[in-house]
């Protein structure tokens, strides 16, 4: 470029506007301002990860030096009250059953849904049965909260709980401690409502999955003579599983940190023994009932140690999805 | 005559190895006759018509399919040599909009009647994709006798039968005959493509459709399969549909060469490469358009 | 070896079973929407939309009470939620989605991707720890940042997806014609994606206004309008997500009617969001 003078430069524009140097903006200034304020907001971003791990380590940290992380961790006493005494371990409990048996009650059923969405039904009712999940994800916690108090609860003590706890009362009182009281709020009937709430969710997903299946595998199970149930089973999901399991723990990790619902319906019940009736609580729903209301540093960094666990919970949850999708998602096979 | 002749291991329990077909089946009878006279007419499309909505796609085609011959389908992209092959084993049957009319005859039986099942026609009618279809999560073992396993067969003696014979029917056995767990993904774009024949081969069809099956595949892998339909057509009826005219000139004994949706001309391939009657297909094969 | 017909029953089960799995996941949601509407509609009045709530006394004996402080609450927080998002969402998906050779770039997408993944009650802890603590009372703007950390991952990852449809070509295009970087960023890349970019915003919103966790201690909630505008920003302020939480829990049921009252409210206003955005995809899909 050096060899050409500053006057062929001249010669080979014809209109002097041309011939005009450009403002700065547009030489290098305007892309140097450009890309420091993208990157100080990505910035930000990583400020703010780094912030909430900050924080929870930092404010939970008190409750760690006090017990220690294994005995906070394991600690079965929430006592705020008296002894200043805190546990996590009740809550790390309620948190893994609830999420766990919510994902076992949802799955299979929102995979069907997924599948009635992607592969059987005609496409207006597909598109009505999946505006209709979209719209049903957007239902926001507090407002099925608010059935599950006053509709869902009452009902669920009235025909299911109060029947199992006389049936269980007259034949079998050993199996009382294990049934817990029938209130209606507790650990089961909050577990069906996560279930419900993390169906659409796991739908979604799984139909995204499902999305990817190429349309030559379909055909190709078509050619061999399978049926349709038996080109969704040797061809589509085989080849989606990547996408639905990475679908499912996503899922989970959503039912983990499901709030206020929980919070709502779970009875709020800080000391073990938990029972499959009976009131519990998870890690966000004593947060949510506690931390307003939390006197003494303890009691509000054991709080914090809490959000800091699920934090760590939440993480894990989601490196395990990311490398499942990587790992059973299929790069071979269409690979030309 | 028995299909077996032709590979090294002969069984005298021919059933047991062909679980795909009763020994009663028509189709063997046929074979029989065809061996001693003139070629005998497999498939035959009588006035076919596929409309995808509104728009047609291939109009009033009337095409008969030879056994033991391949039957070549040319022209230039977007003429419907592809949406005609799909109506050939019904696979249109689950594309919204589609509506197909006229007849397909399959051993004088139309397809197209309500008591015929599109699943038993596919077992009849196999088909091979332009993009290789093993299924990535399968083995390759596992992606060959998946048509078997669909209908029940558990048999492993018997699966792993029909496996070798099909892999060697296809040209692939040397090549994959160590590793047949491994995932169907894992072999080359070629052996994919020969892998997806083997598995169409193992249910044992009596015709086989190709839609531009070398389209996707490197020269070499091409007459791979160039060879291998060469070979196939001792026992099957095939069609091929291909951009490629020297390949339809290599490989096939009857070509028609289609055009905006119809079928311009049909003979036997040299005379409608060396003397095509119509000066459409002249135009084509001279490369006028395309 | 299965016959036809018997592999035939078997896809007729198959299909039974999963139209049968439709129907009883869809019901129960169906039933709570009905719900809603119902109890809500019924409970709602004049008086909802025009007076404070007041003391639980105030609703016993009869006297009016409503949320009307709640409602302008809601707005105020959820207009600074979005105000701070949308700026940092945008930007940061720029930078994911233009300049994916910044070597900051793989980092900013995993961790975008595990915020987005925290709970929403993390979000609130960590603005409670930001903000609440230092200006030594929960307030409006507590509350709006801690939507606002809701909303920023979910916009991200819109705006990048949003940018990332628009073909490479086209940059290559106007960087070809000597425009600078920025330029054809801001004048071809982000109008052609306008579309992609509002759904996202909308989603997000939608998201973060149903969001009762994050802002149960940050907003905090309020009885009472404050007596100056600043307390809406300043001071404790009520939301609808967290007021309908406490309405529920209350012992009281003249304020558990005015929660279903608010439930409806609130259904009503995150539907539209969503909607608005369903239908935006619509036309998009349309346009393209």
């Amino acid at each position: 470029m050096e060899v050409l003078s500053k006057g062929d430069i001249k010669t080979a524009s014809h209109s002097p506007v041309l011939s005009k140097p450009l403002p700065a903006i547009y030489r290098w200034l305007g892309d140097r301002i450009f890309l420091t304020v993208a990157v100080t907001l990505g910035l930000s971003i990583i400020f703010l990860a780094g912030a909430m791990a900050w924080v929870l380590i930092d404010d939970g940290s008190m409750a760690f030096r006090e017990f220690g992380i294994i005995g906070f961790l394991t600690g079965t006493t929430w006592d705020p009250g008296v002894n200043f005494t805190f546990g996590a371990l009740p809550f790390i409990f309620g948190t893994v059953v609830t999420s766990v048996v919510a994902l076992g009650l949802a799955f299979f059923p929102a995979v069907a849904v997924a599948i009635v969405i992607a592969e059987y039904a005609p496409r207006w009712l597909s598109k009505i049965i999946e505006t209709l999940v979209h719209l049903i994800a957007a239902i926001p916690s507090v407002v099925v909260g608010i059935w599950g108090i006053f509709v869902f609860a009452p009902w669920m003590r009235e025909t299911v709980y109060m029947p199992i706890y006389s049936w269980a009362a007259e034949s079998h009182p050993s199996l009382l401690p294990i049934l817990g009281n029938p209130i209606g709020y507790g650990m089961t009937t909050a577990t069906i409502i996560l279930a419900l709430m993390i169906v659409p969710f796991t739908t979604a997903l799984t139909r995204n999955a499902i999305h990817q299946v190429p349309k030559e595998q379909r055909e190709a199970a078509r050619a061999l003579g399978a049926t349709r149930w038996e080109v969704i089973r040797m061809a589509v999901l085989p080849y989606a599983r990547g996408g639905i399991l990475a679908g499912a723990i996503l899922s989970l990790g959503r039912a983990v940190g499901e709030t206020m619902a929980v919070a709502m319906l779970i009875g709020n019940k800080n000391t073990f023994p938990f029972s499959i009736m009976g009131p519990a609580a998870t890690m966000p729903s004593v947060i949510i009932n506690e931390f307003r209301e939390a006197v003494g540093n303890l009691h509000l960094s054991s709080l914090m140690a809490i959000g800091l666990v699920l934090f760590v919970i939440a993480i894990i949850v989601n490196l395990i999805a990311a490398y499942i999708t990587r790992k059973l998602s299929i790069t071979g096979g269409q690979g030309i | 005559m028995n299909i077996n002749v032709m590979f090294k291991k002969k069984k005298p329990k021919q059933e047991k190895i062909s679980p795909g077909l009763q020994p009663q089946d028509p189709h063997r009878i046929s074979k029989e006759i065809s061996t001693n006279g003139s070629p005998l007419i497999r498939m035959e499309a009588k006035e076919l018509t596929v409309k995808y909505g509104t728009v047609t796609g291939v109009r009033n085609i009337s095409l008969p399919i030879y056994n033991e011959k391949v039957t070549a389908l040319i022209g230039p992209s977007g003429c419907g040599k592809t949406t005609f092959l799909r109506a050939l084993n019904r696979m249109h049957d689950l594309t919204p909009n589609a509506t197909v009319t006229g007849e397909v005859l399959l051993d004088g039986n139309n397809i197209y009647v309500p008591r015929m099942n599109p699943v038993t026609i596919r077992r009849k009618v196999g088909m091979v994709f332009q993009k290789p279809t093993p299924f990535p999560t399968m083995s390759i073992y596992d992606n060959v006798v998946a048509g078997l396993k669909l209908v029940g067969i558990r048999n492993r003696a018997l699966l792993s039968e029909v496996c070798e014979r099909a892999l060697r029917q296809a040209a692939l056995w040397d090549e994959v005959k160590d590793r047949l767990g491994s995932p169907g993904g894992s072999i080359s774009g070629g052996q994919q493509q020969r892998l997806s024949i083997a598995r169409a081969l193992a249910i044992e069809p009596e015709v086989i459709l190709m839609d531009e099956p070398t389209s996707s595949l490197d020269p070499l892998s091409s007459s791979k399969i160039e060879d291998l339909i060469n070979e196939l057509k001792q026992k099957y009826a095939i069609v091929i549909v291909t951009h490629n005219m020297q390949q339809a000139a290599r490989v096939s004994d009857n070509t028609g060469f289609f055009y905006v949706g119809d079928l311009v001309e049909f003979g036997p391939t040299d005379k409608l490469f060396t003397n095509p009657s119509h000066k459409r297909t002249e135009e084509y094969l001279t490369g006028k358009f395309g | 070896m299965k016959t036809l017909r018997q592999r035939n029953i078997r896809d007729y089960i198959m299909v039974s079973l999963l139209i049968l799995s439709t129907v009883l996941v869809l019901t129960p949601l169906l039933i709570i929407i009905g719900y809603v509407v119902v109890n809500g509609i019924g409970a709602i009045s004049m008086d909802f939309f025009t007076q404070e709530l007041g003391s639980p006394a105030r609703a016993m004996q009869g006297q009016p009470t409503g949320l009307i402080h709640t409602i302008i609450g809601t707005l105020v927080v959820d207009t600074i939620g979005v105000i701070i998002a949308i700026p940092i969402g945008v930007g940061a998906g720029i930078m994911l989605s233009e300049y994916p050779e910044h070597k900051l770039n793989p980092l900013l997408r995993v961790l975008n991707d595990t915020l987005n993944g925290m709970p929403a009650i993390l979000k609130g802890l960590l603005a409670f720890a930001l903000i609440v603590r230092p200006m030594g009372t929960f307030s409006g703007l507590a509350g709006g940042i801690a939507l606002a950390f809701v909303m920023i991952p979910i916009i991200a990852r819109a705006t990048e997806s949003a940018l990332m449809t628009i073909p490479w070509s086209i940059r290559e295009a106007g960087l070809a014609i000597g425009l600078p970087r920025w330029r054809v960023v801001l004048s071809t890349i982000v109008p052609a994606a306008r579309i992609g970019l509002v759904t996202g915003f909308l989603i997000a919103f939608a998201r973060a206004a149903g969001e009762a966790a994050p802002l149960m201690f940050t907003s905090f909630g309020n009885n009472y309008l404050p007596t100056h505008w600043t307390g809406m920003i300043l001071g404790p302020v009520d939301t609808l997500p967290q007021r309908l939480y406490s309405l529920a829990i209350s012992p009281y049921s003249e304020w558990h009617t005015m929660g279903w009252a608010a439930g409806i409210v609130l259904l009503v206003f995150v539907v539209a969001l969503f909607a608005g955005a369903q239908l935006l995809t619509r036309k998009k899909a349309y346009n393209t």
